[in-house]
């Protein structure tokens, strides 16, 4: 069995009441004079520290920007993002991020992938890999680790992925459709055993996904995104019991939810489709 | 509501059941030793690659001992056998050793300066967008001059014949160096980027970690091409200055109408330089060992 001690940083104070993001007033405009284009309009939410969020939007909705604005890869074009009151200017270790394409370093094992973040933050090669190790098993992957990422399948890559951003111990977890590429099955089996890291780990995660059930599977509170040009247009507070596993599909709470969160997002939808043709 | 909605889907049990394979299991390779190399080897293949060969040689001897002249003219083309035998001839002696040692010797020289160069030109030009369009224009104008138009001035500009020699050697494999260097950097995916960079890593560290093992694949083929065009260089220098190397040897061949001599020369050109173009792909291939397990 696991220590969940094990997972509090040696250093770090990662303890409950970190990770709160708020997004102040943000607007995201890219491109210059006649072609600017607008992504994500004014948008004020407040993330509550180790909370499970989900933005849920139809594609090309800005989803994605916000998250990477939390990221600090984008700079809001006005407003401010903060998390824990520091404002966001650039990517960092606090807010650990897994992407959706393949995105661990092909020319690094497993384990050395895990151990990148410890050894950047100045943990001298032992600690680094006892780290990584650590957060292998986390993810079930720790007799994986002197293989090249190349050679895992695609979720088990997805789970490095995960135990590598973790190894930071990060306050906020951001995930941008990590499980968009998987398969039906191997995609749920990712959501139950995220659930279960998240629950013994307690880090803040923003979950990015255009697919409803996952969003009310894993989420607190699903933000839902309009069509282009992005802003949250209803916040969804999910009150299923946790923990949750993937029988919950059928309880009438669950199907009530997801019917909520399921109309909104096509009336938006259609919305975009409809602008798209004019 | 009217509208259809899928029903909820019911709990996949199944799912748990079906562990997520791996792909498959891979044993990390033995130590290599010469028995597991002469076994690796591939006997079919070789074995066209020597069919291959063996009419190649069969056609140049029919063709050389009927005279063929049609079109193209055999009459003065030696035969294998008398090119055979002059080599065997050729490598009892050591002003021989000596041509080809020296040849060696330069290509080494010029090619440890271009790989220093060039790849330390490519990755400043990838990294930064000033050094980019500073020094571009220069590649672009120098790198379609053949190696032999640069003998008159590289006879003027150097101090010695050896020099003018290296330096033009050296032309030859700078750019190919230099420009898939800089490929290389250019390709490398911004996503692996953005992950160095949330876990921490500062811009010298994205650069050591990142960029540079991801051209590494490029900079190898960079390396193989530019050993191959240094050869060609190479032998445009020896051929006009110079009183050794392989090259001087077959020019001076010609200048004595010794035939034989001509094709002994082309042919240990063309094995030097296949030889020299495997040896730097096999010392690169320690660095893309992830590549090749990937695949």
């Amino acid at each position: 069995m696991l220590d969940v001690l094990k997972f509090k940083s040696p250093t770090k104070d990662t303890g409950k009441g970190k990770g709160r993001i708020d997004v102040n007033d943000v607007v995201i405009r890219f491109g210059k004079g006649a072609d600017t284009h607008l992504a994500v309009d004014k948008t004020e939410v407040t993330i509550e520290a180790g909370e499970f969020v989900c933005i849920l939007g139809p594609s090309g909705c800005g989803k994605s920007t916000l998250l990477n604005a939390i990221a600090g890869y984008v700079k809001p074009s006005e407003g401010a993002v903060t998390v824990d009151g520091d404002t966001v200017q650039k990517p960092g270790p606090d807010r650990g991020m897994v992407f959706q394409q393949y995105s661990l370093l092909p020319w690094k094992t497993v384990y050395e992938n895990v151990a990148f973040g410890p050894k950047m933050a100045g943990h001298s090669r032992t600690e680094s890999g006892s780290i990584a190790n650590t957060f292998l098993e986390l993810v079930g992957l720790k007799k994986f680790g002197d293989r090249y990422p190349a050679e895992l399948s695609g979720g088990m890559q997805q789970r490095v992925g995960i135990a590598r951003a973790l190894a930071n111990y990060p306050s906020v977890l951001l995930m941008d459709e990590p499980f968009g590429a998987l398969d039906a099955q191997t995609r749920l089996m990712m959501q139950e055993s995220l659930l279960e890291i998240w629950r013994k780990f307690g880090t803040t995660v923003v979950f990015v996904t255009h697919d409803v059930d996952e969003a009310v599977f894993l989420a607190d509170r699903v933000l839902i995104m309009s069509a282009a040009p992005g802003r949250i247009i209803e916040d969804v507070r999910i009150d299923l019991p946790r923990p949750r596993s993937t029988d919950m599909a059928s309880t009438p709470e669950y199907v009530k939810a997801r019917q909520f969160c399921l109309d909104i997002i096509k009336a938006e939808s259609r919305k975009a489709f409809e602008n798209q043709n004019t | 509501m009217s509208t259809a909605v899928k029903p909820a889907a019911p709990a996949p049990k199944a799912a748990k059941a079906a562990p997520e394979a791996p792909r498959p299991p891979m044993t990390p390779p033995p130590r290599p030793t010469l028995a597991s190399h002469l076994r690796a080897l591939d006997w079919g293949h070789l074995g066209i690659v020597a069919a291959s060969l063996g009419i190649g040689v069969l056609l140049w001897h029919i063709v050389t001992a009927i005279n063929l002249n049609f079109f193209i003219n055999f009459e003065n083309v030696p035969s294998p056998a008398k090119v055979f035998m002059a080599f065997i001839g050729h490598i009892q002696t050591s002003i021989f050793w000596t041509h080809i040692g020296v040849s060696m010797r330069r290509i080494l020289i010029s090619f440890s300066i271009a790989t220093a160069l060039g790849i330390g030109i490519g990755l400043m030009m990838g990294r930064s967008k000033i050094a980019r369009a500073f020094i571009m224009p220069y590649i672009e104008v120098v790198r379609p001059i053949p190696a032999v138009a640069w003998i008159p001035l590289a006879i003027l500009m150097w101090p010695t014949e050896e020099s003018s020699i290296i330096y033009i050697t050296f032309l030859g494999a700078l750019f190919p160096i230099v420009l898939n260097t800089l490929h290389g950097v250019q390709q490398t995916p911004e996503v692996l980027v953005r992950a160095a960079q949330s876990l921490g890593a500062s811009r010298t560290a994205v650069f050591t970690q990142v960029v540079i093992p991801a051209a590494l694949p490029s900079i190898a083929a960079g390396l193989a091409i530019g050993m191959g065009v240094s050869w060609f260089s190479l032998l445009a220098g020896e051929i006009i200055s110079g009183q050794y190397g392989i090259g001087y040897f077959t020019w001076d061949a010609y200048s004595l109408i010794n035939y034989q001599d001509i094709v002994v020369g082309m042919l240990v050109i063309g094995f030097l330089g296949t030889g020299s173009t495997a040896a730097v792909r096999l010392m690169t291939r320690p660095m893309l060992a992830w590549q090749k397990r990937t695949r």
